[in-house]
């Protein structure tokens, strides 16, 4: 059965589908230059005068972009792309509408689009680079230690004296300069790739070992040391940097990977006990947990102080089904709203439609990510393509569900969309890391010919 | 690994779902309780620039929004301001909206579903959306008599009137004393508004109060109405039976005594019911409410609507209550409308509806129509029963004849009008020694076709205590309410 099913897998041939990406990531320049074209003519009556100059950079940026996938990585899944040039086009114009809205009221306030596109084409220049650099993911694994530890320097810093600083009570950010960064945006790239080096090592002993209670393989004692030194870790991120989403994030996606590699739910068993635990501890331990929980379960509590989260929601029901339309609503009445609310800026200003329309394009990062995994042919592939679609699902969910009032907020960014050069970057280079999988992954299995018809040949790693 | 991610597919199939069916429920099926959340700026600011429809009384406007030359375009002015206060309510841009002006702040604004064909044809032409107005039932002749009646027994003087139309319970007056001027709260000019905010509230004499329905008092005497009513029914009185009377009446489980007001034997013991009430003997009644039971009293008394809330029209309708477990001589207080027994002005003025429309107690209602800018029909309410049957016609006869006793010989002969019956009770009661009693009148007239049904209550009118009576501060008024309602 499973062999049959392995030929069929072989015989089936994936299609390189270039053409299809080109066409849709031309829609995609449509979907940003025209929410900014819109942008103006909401907000000044005229379309923006620079629009010529911004398309044109937008148009440069995607289809090199483009071209450096076609030919570095031709058989990567072509959808990808297209979806992340829409969000990304899509997030700018929302950003720039909210800057002229500062400006209309402060003609000195800070503005931000402009360092978004440069953050942007930093982004892409990264992902350019990422691609004709690592020509084999399998590469990657030999950095797994060195991922490990680099991810572990960069949750570090944001505590050193000089480099880190606090803003907005999360200590997650460091400042070089004029430049703040949240190095935590690079370490969930290094842990994804240092959990499944790690993970293709040693799953055997997690996964086999074991006895069973009450119906689940639960592991055995010893083997519980990574999970529990993620949890610490994840504790840690908590205590120190006060930073709840982050350290929400990495824990799931260390359970889900322990869970993808293993094929063990009583994993799962152990790290939800663990994670419930903690976050009841979290909450017993800490105020500014506490509060974000009181002001989730009552917001309307004047006591609380959630008028940020009261303005989103206020925002998103005046948006409505089909929203105020581009520069018609008054989404700068949200702090953040250009970051960590821009979600409600969106649901404000193009309505529930627009809301749904981006959360189904993140949902289709996800199902390519994950579609990457199912067909990827090696462990470390499977288990980077996973990890980085789930953690992008967990992100999106934990930002998302916390603007809307799903679950309590915590501070997070939203993927491609928010103002903020870490996240944009650190995104630009998991969609790089996802395309050359899905390339590896869907080109064609070379032919092989077996080396006792021809002794001149020799069997090569194909690394 | 590709069974477990097939798992973690279906479970960010389900992250997603939740986040798009959340988003559903905030943005359509919730977003209509957020936007009429009162600290909603995004509402308010697109609500204030728009022109608000008007609050009518009587065929002329009493709130309007006219043309002005700021940021908002609109200002809301109220014409009789104080007069109407309580019942128009204010539209402030910093607090809110109160009365009127809140519970029809859909109509008002324009963003009522009945108005959304409006709203459309707005929008193709491109034009503001425009709101429509509401006709209220007062009648303003009954309104300016109340107001009028309250404001001559002083500026301090603190007191409600509320007058109903027994057939259709139509509001035709409420008013409310001290009162304010809601223009104040309406401007433009933030820190002026904010200045009487500050003024009005930390007024002792609570100004932005609508004491017509939203406090309760003692309703002393008139709460004997409700326990002759309670007698009638319980079928074992007439109003001839001979009661209890005389000087006092020993409350059991007590050492002391119930007596009258102003050391009265009430003339004579035993005297029949209908003199009982003529002369408000508090003996005579709490000897009654003894006998009966405070069960029976309280049965009676939520059928006239106590401990129940009624209105819709205007928020904050306080409940009227009668106490859950008062033990015997708790019972005969309560009989005559002292101990835990307490009343809204409005409730009173349902127990004399209610006498009044032969037994069946009307739902108070103080929206008439709403209409579109257009002026066009949208809504008229129609009267309907709170509770038929709250005393039996044949008991609302005998009460009738009673209380037209009251008038022409009893404690109520300043409530007469030349040529027409008018039925009446008085009441006069005590809360505590340190504060004057509250004075009472509650009627209807004319008594063979009732027109019109008041309460009056004078908290504090800032004379002698002795000078205090339900007879003497607060008939005199009902009797110009009823006299404005009767002779149009």
């Amino acid at each position: 059965m499973s062999a049959m099913q392995s030929l069929r897998e072989a015989a089936f041939t994936h299609r390189r589908r270039r053409g299809a990406e080109l066409f849709l990531l031309v829609v995609s320049l449509v979907v940003g230059i025209g929410a900014y074209a819109a942008v103006g003519l909401g907000v000044e009556g005229t379309v923006p005068a620079d629009i010529v100059g911004y398309g044109g950079w937008l148009a440069v940026l995607c289809l090199g972009c483009h071209v450096v996938v076609r030919l570095v990585a031709p058989y990567a899944d072509p959808v990808l792309l297209p979806i992340v040039a829409a969000l990304n086009g899509l997030g700018l114009a929302v950003i720039h509408r909210i800057d002229l809205a500062d400006l209309a009221a402060n003609p000195d306030a800070k503005t931000f689009a402009r360092g978004q596109l440069i953050w942007m084409t930093l982004g892409v220049l990264l992902f350019v680079v990422v691609l004709v650099v690592i020509r084999d993911h399998r590469q990657l694994q030999a950095f797994t230690y060195t991922s490990g530890f680099a991810a572990l320097v960069l949750l570090v810093m944001p505590l050193l004296p000089v480099l880190g600083t606090t803003i907005n009570g999360s200590r997650i950010w460091i400042r070089l300069g004029p430049f703040s960064f949240q190095p935590g945006e690079v370490a969930k790239v290094m842990l994804v790739l240092f959990f499944a080096g790690y993970l293709v090592l040693h799953r055997d002993a997690l996964a086999l070992a074991g006895r069973r209670f009450a119906g689940i393989d639960l592991p055995r004692g010893r083997d519980l040391g990574p999970i529990l030194v993620m949890w610490l870790i994840s504790l840690g991120v908590l205590v120190f940097q006060r930073d709840l989403g982050s350290s929400l994030l990495f824990f799931g996606l260390f359970l889900v990977m322990l869970y993808v590699a293993t094929e063990r739910p009583g994993w799962l068993v152990v790290g939800s006990v663990l994670f419930v635990s903690g976050a009841y501890l979290g909450y017993l331990a800490f105020g500014h947990v506490q509060s974000r929980v009181d002001t989730w379960l009552h917001p309307f509590d004047p006591h609380n102080n959630a008028y940020q989260i009261v303005q989103g929601m206020y925002g998103m029901a005046w948006g409505g089904l089909v929203g105020r339309g581009l520069g018609q609503g008054d989404p700068t009445l949200i702090p953040f709203s250009y970051s960590d609310f821009i979600m409600a800026s969106i649901g404000e200003e193009l309505g529930l439609t627009g809301v749904m329309a981006v959360l189904l394009l993140y949902g289709l990062i996800v199902e390519r990510a994950l579609r990457t995994a199912l067909v990827c042919r090696d462990a470390f592939g499977k288990l980077v393509a996973v990890g980085l679609g789930v953690v992008f699902a967990l992100q999106v969910f934990v930002v998302v569900g916390g603007v809307t009032k799903l679950i309590p907020l915590t501070g997070l960014t939203t993927p491609f969309l928010s103002y903020g050069g870490s996240s944009l970057v650190a995104n630009w280079v998991i969609v790089a890391l996802l395309l050359r999988i899905s390339d590896q992954a869907r080109r064609p299995l070379p032919e092989l010919t077996s080396p006792e018809e021809d002794d001149a040949t020799q069997v090569v790693n194909l690394r | 690994m590709n069974k477990p991610i097939r798992t973690m597919s279906i479970f960010c199939m389900l992250l997603f779902a939740a986040l798009l069916l959340n988003s559903t429920y905030l943005q359509y099926f919730d977003a209509s309780s957020l936007n009429s959340r009162p600290d909603n700026k995004r509402v308010r600011d697109a609500e204030f620039s728009r022109k608000r429809g008007a609050i009518v009384a009587g065929g002329s406007s009493i709130a309007e929004s006219t043309k002005i030359d700021d940021q908002y375009k609109y200002q809301r002015v109220y014409k009789q301001p104080l007069k109407y206060a309580p019942l128009t309510g204010y539209y402030s841009y910093i607090y809110g909206r109160s009365a009127v002006e809140s519970s029809q702040n859909d109509i008002l604004s324009g963003s009522d579903p009945r108005l959304f064909v409006n709203r459309v044809v707005d929008m193709i032409g491109n034009s503001q959306p425009k709101g429509g107005s509401v006709s209220l039932t007062i009648d303003p002749k009954a309104q300016t008599a109340a107001y009028d009646g309250l404001r001559a027994l002083g500026k301090n003087t603190e007191g409600a009137v509320v007058a109903l139309d027994p057939t259709t319970g139509k509001i035709l007056a409420m008013v409310s004393h001290p009162t304010y001027d809601p223009n104040r709260l309406a401007s433009h000019k933030f820190s002026e508004v904010q200045k009487a905010w500050a003024e009005l509230n930390s007024t002792k004499n609570r100004p932005l109060l609508n004491r017509g329905i939203q406090e309760i008092y003692p309703p002393g005497s008139t709460f004997k109405l409700v326990t002759a009513a309670a007698a009638l029914s319980s079928g074992q009185y007439t109003p001839d039976t001979k009661v209890k009377g005389g000087p006092r009446l020993d409350l059991p489980q007590t050492s002391t005594d119930l007596v009258n007001e102003n050391g009265s034997t009430c003339g004579g013991d035993p005297i029949t019911l209908t003199q009982a009430l003529e002369v408000s003997c508090n003996v005579s009644f709490g000897d009654i409410g003894l006998r009966l039971g405070a069960d029976a009293l309280r049965t009676q008394a939520e059928k006239f609507g106590f401990n129940q809330t009624y209105l819709n029209d205007i928020g904050g309708q306080v409940q009227s209550r009668f106490p859950a477990n008062p033990d015997q001589p708790q019972t005969a207080l309560s009989a005559i409308g002292q101990f835990d027994v307490a009343a809204t002005p409005l409730q009173m003025a349902m127990v004399a509806a209610g006498i009044a429309n032969n037994g069946t107690v009307m739902r108070p209602y103080l929206v008439d129509e709403v209409q579109a800018p257009d002026l066009s029909l949208l809504d008229k309410t129609r009267p309907e029963a709170f509770r038929s049957n709250a005393v039996s016609s044949s008991v609302a006869r005998d009460l009738t004849q009673m209380m037209i006793e009251v008038v022409d010989n009893g404690t109520g002969t300043t409530a007469q009008i030349p040529g027409i019956k008018v039925a009446g009770k008085t009441g006069t009661a005590q809360s505590s020694p340190d504060r004057p009693p509250y004075a009472w009148f509650v009627s209807f007239a004319p008594a063979d076709n009732p027109k019109v049904a008041v309460a009056v209550l004078v908290e504090d009118a800032g004379v002698e205590r002795n000078a205090i009576s339900g007879s003497g501060l607060a008939a005199p008024i009902a009797k110009r309410v009823m006299e404005a309602v009767i002779n149009k």
